[in-house]
């Protein structure tokens, strides 16, 4: 199936070398990181984890977000879904290598990293993630090449990946529930320190996930023959409008047990983060503009006039992806560090290096993701040409 | 036969491993040894002088390095200019209001607004630490110090994110320039590592006090808390002692006589 990823227009070449280019640029920018450490960062002894780590938490929520277009067509048998369930699969397989190129780049130690395999260790969540991403990756890769591939051959799936497809929903649960896991249950730390955490960080990623897909499924009817269907894409807006209140929600009750009980070591995070802290205020304006497009996202979801008018949903759902995007990545990390144990304040701001790196990291998933679905989106106009 | 040959070929076996110097794995006849390790300072008998000493006798023999300190040209050209935000440090001085957050109080006793709180790592009973770490490069002794193998660590910087304390510091870059003299006998880091207070181990091994204690001019007592006749048990069981976050359940084994 992989010779249809080398037939393509003058614009795909195009498309596919500028990201070959971006991620040159990131790589290059590595090798500086790789020699000299960490210190090309913004990060600090305070802030000690950044912008790759809030890049990975959010990712692994678009990843996770697949799952909401594999249980409606394989649990309820939605149909309308047919078309883009292959396109949920291999989001999350190009959201995965992402995530695991960000683990990476934030160690200090690279070529160490399969320690965390010589020496398996299962009272630390990190192990668990590293369990639950790298199964969830397998599983979409093998299922989505498989069902890919049957399509293709205008035949059933082989029956053995029926079980995978069903172990594949708990898993993209279990990749977004260890991954907040992670934060909150360290005892220092007010700001993660929440049992609601898990669960936003679920409803933010069921709402990004699918507006990641939505966008993609609007570009996708403009540069090939295959329509995602439009029917498919109304369902998935109604998923985001219900996923992205549940994340409001969860926020609210956060912001009411922390300012009702008025614990300080609760209070002083959520402080920083919206109004600032002993005059530091960096992210004040960032979480605003989250929180306002958060609720203008919503706004725009629940009417059905809004969400149904095909020119607005795009922009509608780049306001939700840029909205979680803050919320769950600068303001989780930043706000979790900031204050510190110590009830100092050492801010954080990504360096322009730092951000190349990112962005090697995005084109990377880019890349991969534009292959993949070269092939789903050649394979299905195939079967229906 | 057989039998009787045995014990003459163990006699023989056992003078050729002298001869040879075979590596015996033996504890240290002198080497200090505790049930649990803890730590006791009394806050009263520390001014700013010993406190400086005590930080600059601790960071001097575990080649911590300084970034105030002005790398040489000739060994390590082309040096970065450093982030002091970026600092490695394994005990240091704090006001109460740092080193206890939650016990801040409008009302505080003048004296101890002023007084150096020495801070370091707590070596808790139950550590977030080691149970963050993925690959046990932390890890706790049977003699409650929690210790990192500097060679294991792949420098996550979860067991950062996991200590309450601040304790824990990360080599973002190679530290061995801003060291002023290297004291060859304790390993230096490389960059990408964690690294923090390790109850001088190293000394412990050899019967010897830690550095802190050493510089201290008995403010710092270090001692087991699971001996009740040792020195330790005996100021706790005098004095009024706090330790820092007790609520957090992490049961730090370092205390702070008021």
């Amino acid at each position: 199936m992989l010779e249809i990823a080398i037939k393509g227009s003058k614009k795909y070449w195009i498309w596919l070398g500028l990201l070959l280019a971006v991620m040159g640029a990131g790589f290059i920018v590595y090798i500086d990181q790789f020699i000299n450490g960490l210190m090309i960062t913004g990060m600090s002894r305070d802030v000690s984890w950044g912008f790759y780590i809030a890049n990975f938490t959010y990712l692994v929520g678009v990843a996770a977000g697949g799952v909401m277009v594999v249980i409606p067509y394989y649990l309820h048998n939605y149909e309308k879904f047919h078309r883009i369930t292959i396109l949920g699969e291999f989001l999350a397989v190009a959201s995965l290598i992402m995530c695991l190129l960000f683990i990476v780049v934030d160690l200090g130690q690279p070529v160490r990293m399969l320690n965390v395999l010589l020496y398996p260790t299962p009272h630390s969540m990190l192990f668990w993630d590293m369990c639950v991403l790298n199964g969830y990756l397998f599983l979409n890769i093998i299922i989505g090449w498989k069902v890919l591939e049957a399509e293709r051959n205008q035949v059933e799936p082989p029956k053995w990946t029926k079980p995978l497809i069903y172990l594949s929903i708990p898993f993209a649960i279990g990749i977004h529930t260890v991954t907040a896991f992670l934060y909150c249950g360290l005892p220092g730390r007010g700001f993660w320190l929440t049992a609601i955490l898990a669960p936003r960080f679920l409803a933010s990623a069921f709402a990004a996930g699918p507006a990641v897909l939505i966008l993609l499924s609007y570009i996708i009817k403009k540069v090939t023959k295959f329509d995602p269907g439009r029917e498919a894409i109304q369902t998935l807006s109604k998923i985001v409008c219900y996923a992205l209140i549940a994340n409001v929600f969860f926020f609210a009750c956060e912001i009411f047990v922390t300012y009702y009980s008025k614990i300080p070591g609760h209070m002083s995070h959520i402080d920083y983060l919206f109004f600032g802290l002993h005059g530091h205020n960096a992210l004040v304006p960032w979480m605003w503009t989250s929180i306002t497009l958060m609720l203008i996202g919503i706004g725009l979801l629940v009417v059905p006039a809004l969400r149904s008018n095909v020119t607005l949903l795009p922009f509608t759902c780049i306001m939700v992806v840029i909205g979680t995007w803050i919320d769950k990545s600068l303001g989780m990390i930043s706000g979790g560090f900031v204050p510190s144990p110590l009830h100092t304040i050492t801010e954080y701001a990504p360096t322009g290096k730092e951000v190349i790196i990112s962005l090697g990291v995005f084109a990377t998933g880019f890349f991969i993701l534009t292959i993949l679905f070269k092939l789903a989106t050649r394979v299905k106009e195939e079967v229906r040409g | 036969m057989a039998i009787g040959a045995a014990p003459a070929i163990n006699a023989i076996a056992a003078s050729d491993s002298h001869s040879t110097a075979q590596a015996v794995k033996k504890a240290n006849s002198e080497a200090l040894s505790a049930q649990r390790w803890g730590m006791v300072i009394d806050t009263n008998k520390l001014n700013d002088e010993i406190a400086e000493n005590i930080v600059e006798a601790c960071h001097k023999a575990h080649n911590v390095p300084d970034f105030n300190h002005e790398p040489d040209e000739e060994k390590f050209p082309g040096t970065r200019p450093v982030n002091h935000d970026q600092e490695v440090k394994w005990i240091w001085e704090e006001h109460f209001k740092h080193a206890f957050p939650g016990k801040e109080d409008e009302f505080l006793a003048e004296k101890f607004r002023h007084l150096p709180f020495l801070v370091t790592c707590n070596h808790c009973k139950n550590a977030p630490c080691v149970q963050a770490c993925p690959t046990q490069a932390t890890f706790k002794r049977e003699d409650g110090i929690v210790l990192m193998d500097f060679h294991r660590c792949i420098g996550c910087r979860f067991c950062m994110a996991a200590c309450p304390f601040g304790a824990r510091s990360f080599n973002f870059r190679d530290p061995r320039p801003f060291i002023e003299e290297t004291d060859p006998d304790f390993p230096t880091r490389s960059k990408g590592v964690v690294e923090k207070c390790n109850l001088c181990a190293e000394r412990l091994a050899q019967g010897k006090q830690p550095h802190c204690v050493e510089a201290s001019q008995g403010a710092i007592t270090v001692g087991d808390l699971d001996d009740p006749s040792s020195d330790v048990r005996a100021l706790l069981s005098e004095r009024y002692s706090i330790r820092r976050k007790q609520e957090l359940g992490t049961e730090p084994s370092v205390y702070y006589i008021m």
